[in-house]
């Protein structure tokens, strides 16, 4: 069983009409993940035994009309906690963790009886850019081995365009979800920041953090993003904005008539490569074709997003990752004498080089001394950029874009230079920063790999972002294309 | 190289933030930290004058609720994550250095 063909909707279908259990289809799921994750190496843990228990207690009840996710397959990246089963974020620090708790929006998907498949690689809490700074293994991109999956997403996006899974949950703290959609020829949405409560995702930058589906197509993501979103006490961040059936409104091929879309001509700047901006400015032709008007705008400030994000979400994480101390739960180091040498060893010797960077570059941002000239400056600067996107969506719908300068690289090739990584999220860390709904969906290829679309919108306008995007993959092939991975499909 | 920050001072962050590095980890990470500061700085060319900081995007403010428990009595299943617990407790070594007279 892979996942090219079908979507939810026919899922769906086919176990309430019996034409296969739950059972057969989780079995089916693990199968294929047997088979093909020792190229892909997209996920840490399986959840075999625990998932096919309940996909039995599914097919024991039976999948009624109204229950639309039922016994369908999901991942879930691996800083999602979840309760009795291992949670490491990809970090030695918590190799060894059990949840006693779900997550939010793994108990929403829980409660929809969707059955949890397993645990995918990230970057080791979320920091990086291609899942290779994971502490355990390296996942591969769904189209070309050689090639990273993009990241911090990268296990879960790698599942979904490799056809292991129909939909996986991603975070996305400065392009988590929509780089690795983007790499990997998928879709991905980073909501409005509260649309989806935080609560059992491992904090990296609290004011950035969302959670959001990765999927095959527009329509199965506006659906998981339905099930996933809504206030929770327990994230007091989380909106009180009432959640719409994003998906039942996705049924018109050329609801962008009449739109103003902004292309904003630093989206296609220096440092863009020709293959993907040729993808975009067709793309761009597509919505002209649709009815929609696409002006050339301008974030003047869009190129400082990346310094403003590695301060803010630096400081964040400094702050956050003091809870891993070797005390309570996680790794802790053997050699020590006394309880200061207990937090120095445990965390030198748990987090890997970039977790390691990261809090050094936020400790620093937020010493005495350098406060007001770095993180102060960086808050700063953060307005502006918000600014700057509220005037170009005071008279346009939504803006769009490429989701990354390039096509996804070289396994190795950029993982020794810090900054190159950094600069690879200028296009999606903005809108972490202004708090903005991004949508990444496929828009063509360049070199043979996907290239992504990003549709950014206004606050809680997801609606607009879906319709978009759904009429734009009605009147292209670009999501119907399939990674050949060896030949087998 | 502007040198931004040195090598005392990387240890002194390293402190704070409660880790340490091997001389060819700090030989390998001061220059490299000092690169990306470097990269920090370009935010001096923006105009801030009079311009309010964003440390929150949410539509949420000043949420209340009762001070009810919730999700507790799991005491086992906590301890169980605890790299040393004995009886109840979280086992930790001793705070005082044992290699110290006192």
């Amino acid at each position: 069983m892979n996942y090219f063909k079908q979507d939810l909707a026919s899922l769906h279908a086919d176990l309430v009409a019996k034409k296969i259990s739950a059972k057969e289809l989780t079995q089916a799921t693990f199968d294929n993940i047997k088979a093909t994750d020792p190229k892909i190496d997209a996920f840490l843990t399986l959840n075999e035994d625990a998932a096919l228990k309940q996909a039995d207690a599914i097919d024991a009840q039976g999948i009624a009309a109204d229950q639309p996710l039922a016994g369908i397959p999901v991942a879930l990246k691996d800083n999602l906690v979840t309760k009795d089963l291992k949670t490491t974020a990809a970090s030695k620090i918590l190799e060894n963790f059990n949840p006693v708790y779900d997550a939010t929006a793994v108990s929403k998907l829980a409660n929809a009886q969707m059955v949890t498949i397993g645990k995918t690689n990230l970057d080791e809490f979320a920091m990086g850019g291609s899942t290779e700074n994971s502490a355990f293994k390296t996942t591969k991109n769904a189209w070309d081995q050689t090639k990273v999956p993009g990241g911090s997403s990268g296990g879960s996006a790698a599942a979904v365009a490799s056809g292991q899974v129909p939909v996986a949950l991603g975070s996305d703290t400065g392009g988590s979800i929509r780089q690795p959609a983007a790499f990997n020829g998928i879709v991905g949405i980073k909501p409005t920041y509260g649309r989806v409560s935080r609560w059992g995702l491992i904090a990296f930058g609290s004011s950035l953090d969302q959670i959001g589906p990765m999927t095959r197509s527009v329509k199965d993501n506006a659906t998981i993003l339905s099930a996933i979103a809504g206030h929770d006490d327990h994230d007091l961040t989380s909106s009180t904005q009432a959640v719409p059936d994003f998906a039942a409104d996705l049924n018109d091929a050329t609801s962008v008539k009449g739109l103003r879309i902004g292309l904003p001509k630093e989206f296609l700047a220096e440092g863009v490569d020709d293959g993907v901006k040729a993808a975009i400015l067709a793309a761009a032709d597509t919505y002209r074709k649709l009815g929609a008007t696409v002006d050339e705008v301008s974030l003047p400030h869009n190129k400082y997003g990346v310094a403003a994000y590695y301060i803010i979400g630096s400081s964040e994480a400094s702050s956050n990752l003091q809870r891993f101390d070797g005390i309570r739960y996680g790794y802790r180091a053997d050699d020590v004498k006394n309880l200061e040498d207990v937090y120095v060893k445990s965390r030198s010797e748990g987090f890997g080089e970039e977790v390691k960077r990261r809090i050094m570059l936020g400790t620093f941002s937020l010493s005495a001394g350098f406060y007001d000239a770095y993180f102060l400056k960086a808050a700063k600067v953060r307005t502006v950029i918000i600014n700057d996107f509220k005037a170009v969506l005071k008279d346009h719908d939504f803006i769009m874009g490429p989701v990354a300068p390039t096509t996804a690289f070289g396994i190795g090739d950029e993982i020794k230079d810090p900054i190159t990584m950094y600069m690879n999220d200028v296009l999606t860390i903005p809108v972490n920063l202004a708090g903005l709904p991004g949508l990444s969906l496929p828009a063509g290829f360049s070199n043979n790999l996907p290239v992504g679309m990003q549709l950014i919108g206004r606050p809680f306008d997801e609606s607009t972002l879906y319709k978009a995007g759904y009429a734009f993959e009605q009147n292209t092939d670009f999501h119907l294309q399939l990674p050949t991975l060896g030949g087998q499909n | 190289m502007a040198n931004r920050i040195n090598r005392e001072q990387v240890q002194h962050v390293a402190g704070l933030a409660k880790l340490e590095f091997t001389d060819a980890e700090l030989d390998a990470f001061t220059p490299q930290l000092d690169d990306i500061i470097g990269m920090f700085e370009t935010l001096s060319e923006v105009d801030t004058d009079g311009v309010e900081v964003t440390s929150n995007v949410s539509d949420q403010l000043n949420v209340m609720r009762e001070d009810v428990a919730d999700n507790w009595g799991q005491s086992a299943a906590l301890l169980k994550n605890a790299p040393d617990a004995a009886r109840g407790f979280i086992k930790v070594p001793a705070i005082i250095d044992e290699s110290e007279d006192n």
